[in-house]
């Protein structure tokens, strides 16, 4: 069996030539998907970065010159162009779907619905509810209920709209609080999770305070947003099997769900990672994947299936818009006595993460401070609107953004300074959640507190050009309509999967002998979606073997998994596992210098690019050590067992922590209600650098999409219908709605456990940064704002 | 699917006559951001980049005549920031530089959008747009017979814009426009509005707050006459008067970008602000 067309991905990132992905899959040959690193010439090698150094990213320069290979870019000789069609209703039973003038049109190969699914008809991350094509009832706007492959994608698209759908529309269930006691719109019900925390004696008399603040907060449906759209590209195997390049986060669990949907054993469907453009939790979940496999299969053919942006919106999940209620009470120096909240998060028509989601949600509900009572009442809830589920941050952010602004409320209502009454009750190490669990790795919040606020503001100067006010190059603003406002908020959120979940990840450390001298190729199944695991694997390997020449093997699944690249969890899981991949491979070179040299192997180690006795009469490069040999070793990282909350919430249901904290400055131009946040000053809780200038993506970018969350960046659903799915009116910000991002601090506090004592970086920057500027908001207009993203009428009328 | 790369506008103009199902393609900024939404489907093409009699500008008496392939780059600097000022600030808040490279004043008009950000300030002008067709030559539309609904003008299907015509006013102008992104956003409202200090006018012009741009008679008759046109100021209280005229004046809409409401409120507060900045 073979297949021996090649697949144009586009150019080398570092030699500037045509490469390909995936060549002769039978002979196995080392492909590349541009981010080696290999430098062309032996006599140029030079030292590359180690841990704790600047490491560029290879696909940096060729993705801001248009030449890194998308998933979009994927080309294949002869292959056909899928296409999906969607329902236009929110919620209707299908009467009939009749695809025969489609199939009759001339250039369609197939069409196909839920009647040629051979598997499972359903599939899903946590609970497998949403079919592969709806057949009986449409419970979304944007559906899938056919797909094409045609020989054209404007073929395929002509081919969907002769696919004739009869409808019976039903009136949707919009409203997640009705839909907890509506008729089931699903034969699994309504509600995916309810869950409580009880934490001490909420019901008690004493655990009221003296002081209470109440409050009823609102977040909008985000969307990731990612700039490259989901595409995937199938090719058949004569073994029945297929090969699948897709751009997704977590190709492991993509294979699962779609080998079983397909019929297929796992190991039948072989994928490869293709290029990704941003991911932000919106490709944890199926949404291509298994249409294009069935397409693929249907023909015998290569088939591409790739969205438009406006197709896009529809074909992922978002961040869950919620609703929350909070009462905080406090004793009369400022202690938290109790925090009740009720949560009601929108899960859409289908589970997704809706319940892993709302734990993390009440878990954090309380943010990062100590409290003697807590109620934490969570619904995630089915309705017909768009599905929701994984976006950084993870169910944190919704509830930030109210538990921050009921510290505000609670410090204004006991007299006391906002920043005084987060430090009193702030978390520490040795404190428990309330889920009970004992906090015992780093826990810096109030040094993260001190830190960020001690750090100077931004000058007030000038209220600058009229480019630099609210309205921007609108014009709109003159020097004396703007308010400048002050806010603050800290958030935390887990690192890892939690409650149980079997979280793992494998790496393959190999050296070979290469043209230049000893390469060391990393092999691991890590989704690089942006967040520097193509530069980090490349400083594990140089740092703890001390060679410098590393290839990383594309991501796929020749190699166990490394689990999803999501909950800031790569760095320490796959991270983790490279490193002790190559520890692994360490000992053996160290067995062979024993054999070879004599030495006890027990005594080595590798110090500046050398292996070294620990008295010191013994020295060698490690070049040298491993000329003309090879060593490989596959390692497997597993963090501790957590475990699933019990039915009061208690229990050790995460990993590890991770806590940021942002200080806002706005300028409001309050009669038309527009905002210009001027700055964001920021410490976060990293344990170790490991790659600054990685840190510092991450930090801006995560600032970038707090930002937009707090002031412009909702998808629009009316009455369960989506009006707003394009970059036309998605908004979100541009340079000019980007703050300048000032960093007070940085804490490297080592976390016991990780590797390198690195905390993952990703999420706690979006955590935060929304609550803050809504902060700065209500501080400049001395209004109250519950709802983000803020609009200007909001805040005008 | 045929292409015409017309290199005249001769030849752009036989070619339409030949088809007038034809589409007109200029820097393709509404265009293809309609084919890439499949809301259109064109089958032939007439592209409009190489016709150099589109191009530039140039003076006619009191008149400044402006070729339709105009694009925004080009209006936003010199002479224009002089000379029609308003048209000059409306063509900056367009789009990023990209947009404004390849975007023109013809595409602009020929979209017809109420959020199309030339138009408040054409409107304010009095501006007439120039068609022409091979088998009627030139005709010349005033602005107020050549919108006539979202996206609906009238624009004959064998007709090109080939310019617009605008005064040349001496007095200070304004252009402002509400976006919920500090830049490349399309209008939520917009407020030109253009001073005639010799005539005494006021003249104002409002997007995104009805089907079509549209003037505020009453807002700009209050203000002709509340205006002390000697010292250049207003009473007291004037220009919110004159901003809340302005409001009643605008009949917007809901729809995912604003609220009826927030439009109308923006509207005033935009009208009483670009007063204030044309008399301070
Ligand atoms: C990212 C982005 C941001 C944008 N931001 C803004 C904004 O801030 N403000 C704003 O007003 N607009 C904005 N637009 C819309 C667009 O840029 C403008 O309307 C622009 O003026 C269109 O001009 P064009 O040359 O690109 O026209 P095209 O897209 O080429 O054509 C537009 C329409 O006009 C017709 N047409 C073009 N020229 C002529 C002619 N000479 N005679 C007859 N018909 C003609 C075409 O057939 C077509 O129907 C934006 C667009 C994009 C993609």
């Amino acid at each position: 069996m073979s297949t021996t067309e090649t697949i144009a991905t586009g150019t080398d990132t570092t030699t500037g030539t045509e490469t390909t992905t995936g060549t002769e899959t039978t002979t196995g040959t080392e492909t590349t998907t541009g981010t080696e690193t290999t430098p062309a010439d032996s006599s140029e090698r030079t030292r590359g970065p180690r841990i704790g150094e600047n490491a560029p990213r290879p696909d940096g320069v060729p993705k801001v010159n248009g030449e890194f290979a998308f998933g979009n870019d994927m080309w294949i000789e002869g292959m056909l162009f899928g296409r999906t069609l969607r329902s236009p209703h929110p919620y209707a039973r299908i009467i009939s779907i009749d695809i025969s003038k489609a199939l009759a049109m001339h250039g369609v190969h197939a069409v196909i619905t839920a009647d040629d699914v051979p598997g499972q008809k359903l599939y899903g991350l946590e609970h497998k509810d949403q079919p592969v094509f709806a057949s009986e009832v449409v419970r979304f706007h944007g559906e899938p209920i056919a797909a094409v492959a045609a020989d054209h994608p404007e073929t395929a698209r002509r081919a969907c709209r002769a696919i004739e759908v009869e409808y019976d529309v039903h009136a949707p269930i919009v409203d997640a609080e009705l839909s907890i006691t509506a008729p089931p719109i699903h034969p699994d019900g309504n509600i995916f999770r309810h869950m409580f925390i009880r934490h001490g004696h909420p019901d008690s008399p004493e655990s009221e305070g003296v002081v209470a603040v109440e409050g009823d907060y609102e977040i909008g449906m985000q969307d990731q947003a990612f700039l490259g759209p989901e595409c995937a590209l199938g090719i058949p195997l004569e073994d029945g099997g297929i090969e699948l390049y897709v751009s997704t986060q977590w190709i492991h669990a993509d294979r699962e769900q779609t080998a079983a949907c397909l019929g297929l054993d796992p190991e039948q469907v072989r994928m490869t990672m293709a290029g990704v453009g941003g991911a932000f939790g919106g490709r944890e979940d199926i949404s291509l994947q298994i249409h294009t496999a069935l397409l693929t299969l249907h023909t015998g053919r290569p088939v591409k299936l790739q969205y438009s942006r406006e197709e896009s919106f529809f074909g992922h999940v978002h961040r869950h818009p919620a609703k929350m209620w909070y009462r905080h009470s406090a004793r009369a120096d400022g202690t938290l006595a109790k925090i009740e909240a009720r949560l009601v998060f929108d899960g859409g028509a289908y589970a997704s993460t809706s319940s892993a989601v709302l734990s993390n949600a009440s878990c954090f509900a309380h943010g990062p401070y100590n409290v003697e009572h807590a109620l934490i009442e969570g619904y995630s809830v089915r309705t017909n609107n768009p599905s929701c589920g994984a976006m950084r941050g993870f169910g944190a952010v919704q509830t930030c953004f109210a538990h921050e602004a009921q510290m505000d409320k609670l410090a204004a209502a006991l007299g006391i300074d906002s920043i005084d009454l987060r430090l009193k009750n702030a978390l520490k190490t040795g404190d428990r959640n309330i889920t009970g669990q004992l906090l015992s790795g780093v826990v810096p919040v109030a040094e993260l507190i001190e830190r960020c606020v001690a750090h100077p503001l931004p000058a007030m100067g000038e209220v600058g050009e009229m480019m630099g006010r609210p309205g921007g190059a609108g014009r709109t603003a003159d020097a004396h309509h703007i308010k400048r406002g002050f806010g603050f908020a800290i958030g935390w959120k887990n690192l890892m999967f939690s409650e149980g979940f079997d979280d793992y990840s494998t790496a393959r450390v190999r050296i070979d002998e290469g043209q230049n001298g000893p390469v060391v190729t990393v092999h691991c199944a890590c989704a690089e979606v942006g967040q520097g695991f193509v530069t980090l694997a490349q400083q594990i390997a140089r740092t703890v073997l001390g060679l410098d020449e590393i290839l990383l093997h594309p991501a796929d699944t020749q190699v166990g998994s490394a689990g999803s690249t999501s909950a800031s969890r790569q760095t320490w899981m796959s991270g983790g596992a490279v490193q002790q991949a190559c520890e692994a491979v360490r000992t053996q070179i160290f067995a062979s210098l024993a054999a070879t040299h004599g030495v006890d192997p027990e005594t080595l180690a590798i110090q500046d690019d050398h292996i070294v006795s620990v008295d010191g009469t013994f020295s060698i490069p490690v070049e040298d050590a491993v000329a003309n040999k090879t060593f490989e070793a596959t390692e497997v990282n597993r963090h501790v067992q957590t475990v699933r909350l019990d039915a009061d919430g208690q229990g050790d249901a995460h990993v590890s922590f991770a806590f940021a904290a942002h200080r806002a400055v706005v300028d409001v131009d309050e009669e038309l209600g527009l905002v210009r946040v001027i700055d964001i000053t920021t410490t976060q809780d990293v344990g170790k650098l490991l790659n600054p200038r990685q840190a510092l993506g991450q930090i801006e970018g995560g600032i970038a999409q707090g930002v937009g969350l707090a002031v412009m960046e909702e998808i629009i659903v009316t009455n369960g219908k989506v009006r707003n799915a394009s970059f036309t009116d998605y908004l979100i910000p541009t340079t000019l709605d980007m703050p300048t991002v000032t960093i007070a601090a940085l804490i490297e506090e080592p976390e016991p456990g990780a590797p390198f004592g690195a905390k993952g970086i990703g999420e706690p920057p979006t955590i935060a940064s929304t609550a803050a500027v809504a902060a700065a908001i209500r501080n400049a207009i001395g209004r109250d704002i519950t709802r983000v993203p803020v609009r200007p009428q909001d805040i005008c009328l | 699917m045929t292409v015409v790369t017309a290199t005249s506008l001769d030849e752009a103009l036989d070619a339409l006559a030949g088809d007038p199902s034809a589409q007109l393609l200029a820097g393709g900024t509404d265009f293809m951001v309609e084919v890439s939404f499949a809301h259109r489907r064109p089958a032939s093409i007439v592209t409009l980049r190489r016709v150099d009699e589109l191009k530039g500008w140039w003076r006619d008496g009191d008149t400044l005549v402006l070729g339709a392939g105009m694009t925004y780059t080009e209006l936003q600097a010199e002479p224009f920031l002089d000379v029609v000022p308003g048209l000059a600030q409306a063509a900056r808040t367009v789009g990023s530089p990209q947009i404004r490279n390849a975007g023109t004043i013809g595409g602009n008009i020929a979209t017809g959008s109420p959020a199309g950000d030339t138009l408040p300030v054409l409107v304010a002008l009095d501006a007439v747009i120039v068609l022409q067709s091979a088998a009627d030559g030139e005709r010349r539309v005033p602005w107020n017979e050549f919108f006539l609904g979202p996206k609906r003008t009238a624009r004959r299907g064998d007709e090109l814009v080939t310019a617009v015509r605008v005064p040349v006013v001496h007095g200070r102008q304004e252009y402002l426009k509400v976006g919920t992104r500090n830049a490349m956003v399309i209008s939520v409202a917009g407020v030109a509005l253009v001073m005639d200090d010799d005539a005494h006018t006021v003249r104002v012009g409002l997007g995104s707050v009805g089907p079509v741009p549209l003037r505020a008679p009453a807002a700009e008759a209050f203000a002709d006459s509340t205006i002390d046109w000697a010292t250049m100021t207003i009473p007291d209280g004037g220009a919110a008067q004159f901003g809340a005229l302005v409001s009643a004046a605008a009949s917007p809409i809901d729809d995912q970008r604003s609220t009826a409401a927030y439009r109308r409120h923006a509207v005033g507060v935009c009208a009483r602000r670009a007063l204030q900045r044309c008399l301070s």
